[in-house]
């Protein structure tokens, strides 16, 4: 039992990964052109690679604390878990919507994972570190590319400008739930195992306001108005993720390809 | 070579034999992938292995043939550990690797401490590697695979892979 706390923040780290790497998949042949077609969709082949690793940890977890009662998997966890069982933030399973919208979505949780994972290298638990370390290195990647297009989009045409503040408009609502610590983050922190979320808020606020402020953009004043992702409390758009998402398995249980 | 007579390096040259499905030109030493070879018991070898990208799907092809490779002198129980740390890095290419690398087309990485880091709009130097002219830009910071970059030389007007550094 004294093992929950860690399995629920290594799924919690898990379904951020493979929620908003699902969403970056959607545009998978509907890109804006080639190269950013093929751009998103390596995006999130990396998030999708990073949620199975998080996922292979917290089965291994789950088996063991359940001592060979529970044979869960990285299948089980991703295809067979319900709405209220995911624990990933309001902010990843918000729709595509245009461009622009993908694109803050993006930024935003890449500034989220890069602080998040540059800090978990250190924890004590080896695995969620190795984790960490590999992740860090594509989510470079992933921040670099979203922060060049918010400043593309944002100092580019009016029509591109009005596109960003409207994207800022329907996200920044989810964006405090990042920072305000579930009871699993927190006991993750106090045993040196997990970071806490809050820890990490000073420099996001500064890294984005640093991008923003190159794309003409103007940094929102706090509004909390979402949040319960973390706990597994919904919006209605992670149904329909997982409609999709799970469909083939809980049609045809145990296919393979 | 049989079974009898295999130690740790003569493993590691029978592995020279497994390709990059994705890259074929380079084998899975020459990428710096193999970490560790053990040798078990006369049945029982482990193999070492640690993935370029987290969700390289090439990573799965290539323990598959590890196992047959290894199969070929013998050896039915054939162990594939996958480890992340310390994470892959393009570093850890060969140098005969690299140069693979740029006959088949494809400019090899850098030295890491160019741009692996998140500042903004820093472009690397990327030599072409069909006219060697340093005169290139990037058109695309994600390319083919996770692994590559999509650059244009603007002296000979190809477009090239650039295998970036990581």
């Amino acid at each position: 039992m004294n093992s929950n706390y860690l399995i629920d923040y290594t799924s919690h780290l898990a379904d951020n990964a493979l929620i908003l790497g699902h969403r970056n998949s959607e545009w998978c042949g509907h890109g804006p052109v080639l190269e950013q077609d093929i751009a998103i969709t390596n995006l999130a082949l990396d998030l999708i690679g990073q949620a199975r690793n998080f996922y292979q940890y917290a089965a291994h977890l789950i088996n063991e604390s359940s001592q060979g009662k529970k044979q869960a998997s990285e299948d089980t966890l991703a295809y067979l878990r319900d709405r209220h069982e995911f624990k990933n933030c309001l902010l990843a399973e918000q729709p595509n919507g245009d461009w622009a919208k993908t694109i803050l979505r993006q930024f935003l949780l890449s500034v989220y994972q890069y602080l998040l994972y540059e800090k978990l290298q250190e924890s004590k638990d080896r695995q969620l570190a190795a984790i960490a370390e590999k992740s860090l290195k594509e989510v470079t990647y992933h921040l670099r590319w979203s922060s060049e297009w918010i400043i593309r989009l944002g100092d580019g045409t009016e029509e591109s400008h009005q596109r960003m503040l409207n994207a800022i408009d329907e996200l920044w609502q989810y964006t405090s739930e990042l920072f305000e610590p579930a009871l699993y983050e927190q006991r993750a922190a106090e045993e040196g195992l997990g970071i806490d979320p809050s820890s990490l808020k000073l420099k996001w606020e500064e890294k984005v306001k640093e991008v923003f402020i190159e794309a003409t953009l103007r940094y929102p004043d706090e509004i909390s108005v979402r949040k319960g992702g973390k706990n597994g409390d919904h919006t209605e758009h992670l149904s329909n993720i997982l409609a999709d998402l799970q469909f083939m398995q809980r049609a045809y249980p145990n296919s393979e390809w | 070579m049989t079974k009898d007579q295999v130690n740790k390096e003569s493993v590691y040259k029978l592995l020279e034999e497994v390709f990059d499905p994705e890259v074929p030109v380079l084998n899975v030493i020459d990428l710096g992938i193999v970490r560790d070879v053990v040798l078990h018991n006369e049945d029982e070898i482990e193999v070492v292995i640690t993935p370029t990208y987290s969700g390289c799907p090439a990573m799965d092809v290539i323990a598959m043939n590890i196992r047959f490779t290894l199969a070929t002198i013998g050896f039915k129980n054939v162990k594939i550990t996958q480890i992340l740390s310390p994470a892959w890095t393009t570093d850890w290419m060969s140098e005969a690797g690299k140069q693979k690398l740029k006959d088949f087309g494809i400019a090899p990485p850098t030295p890491k401490q160019q741009v692996c880091n998140e500042k903004l709009f820093a472009e690397e130097v990327i030599q072409c590697p069909h006219c060697n002219s340093w005169h290139t830009h990037r058109v695309s910071e994600f390319g083919s695979t996770a692994c590559k970059a999509l650059y244009v030389c603007d002296n000979c007007r190809e477009p090239f892979d650039y295998f970036k550094c990581h």
